[in-house]
């Protein structure tokens, strides 16, 4: 493994700085004010809808810049990909099995 | 590891591949998340089949301690991001700082948990609890998910706060330094899955109601 390889395996990207993260961590809590805030209201069957998306929303700010998915190596993207690709099919196998019972 | 590191040492350069250590812990966090999927796929299956009693028994919780605990872990999840950008700086002492405030935050995050449960258990809801044998099967169903997911989550921040302690006595004894981190990267990944599994579970059990 040479040199240059071996520096850009442990750097990140120089835009992760401490401002940054605090942007992402303002961002995080101004979708959970949201989310609570929209709990409060009455959505009807839309309620579940918008949590979920908040959530999922949320989940990817913390994987693509706190856990750095968006600096590493494309592999890593792929891999995050597959799992939640295969949980998915867990997830429709499941209500399928369930809604044609 | 250390063995690798002596030998590594000796021949004059260290072999290291710090890619292969993230990809390995992220394989890791793959199992986690099939672990939680499974309870998730279980709630989202009883809470279409008791969609009524779901909606009436998320009533008891309160929904104050959920966005407190959310507002906990979100920041813990700054704090162990920014100790990498710390810790890269060269800045050894406030790396260890911001390791310390994550644990701490952790620690407030239990303290609640603990505020929580004991009310509930004072409410006479546990599972296998007289009071709740006689609810309707889609609340028993409820307190049930909801003891096993939140429970098994504060497990994974127990841990947490281990592996953190471990990083931060290794960042003091420069086990970990601005030149080699990773396992300060891989401590905080494993941090940030258990934020993400809260932040699915909070609007799941406190906010559909």
């Amino acid at each position: 493994m040479n040199a240059s390889h071996e520096t850009a395996s442990s750097d990140q990207s120089p835009a992760t700085t401490y401002g940054h993260y605090v942007l992402i961590w303002i961002g995080l809590v101004a979708l959970t004010s949201l989310t609570v805030a929209l709990a409060g209201i009455s959505l009807g069957r839309w309620v579940i809808f918008t949590a979920l998306t908040i959530a999922s929303i949320k989940s990817t700010m913390v994987l693509f810049h706190f856990m750095h998915l968006r600096s590493e190596e494309r592999i890593f993207r792929i891999f995050v990909f597959v799992a939640l690709l295969t949980l998915a099919i867990f997830v429709v196998l499941t209500f399928f099995d369930y809604a044609f019972r | 590891m250390s063995s690798q590191e002596t030998v590594a040492a000796v021949e004059g350069h260290v072999h290291r591949d710090d890619v292969g250590s993230r990809m390995g812990m992220w394989l890791f966090l793959f199992t986690e998340l099939i672990l939680f999927g499974g309870l998730f796929i279980v709630y989202a299956v009883y809470r279409f089949s008791h969609f009524a009693e779901f909606q009436l028994a998320a009533k008891e919780l309160d929904t104050m301690v959920g966005t407190v605990n959310t507002l906990i872990l979100l920041t813990s999840s700054l704090t162990v991001a920014l100790s990498i950008v710390a810790l890269r700086d060269g800045r050894k002492g406030f790396s260890m700082a911001l390791v310390g405030v994550t644990i701490l935050l952790a620690l407030g995050f239990l303290v609640n948990k603990y505020f929580e449960w004991s009310h509930k258990f004072d409410l006479g809801i546990y599972p296998g609890s007289a009071t709740l044998v006689n609810q309707p099967p889609g609340v028993v169903l409820y307190f049930g998910l909801y003891f096993v997911m939140t429970g098994l989550h504060a497990l994974h921040v127990i841990i947490g706060m281990c592996v953190l302690g471990y990083l931060y006595r290794a960042i003091g004894k420069g086990i970990v330094r601005p030149d080699s981190y990773v396992r300060l990267e891989a401590g905080g990944l494993y941090w940030h899955l258990v934020d993400i599994i809260w932040i699915f579970l909070f609007p799941l059990f406190y906010l559909l109601q």
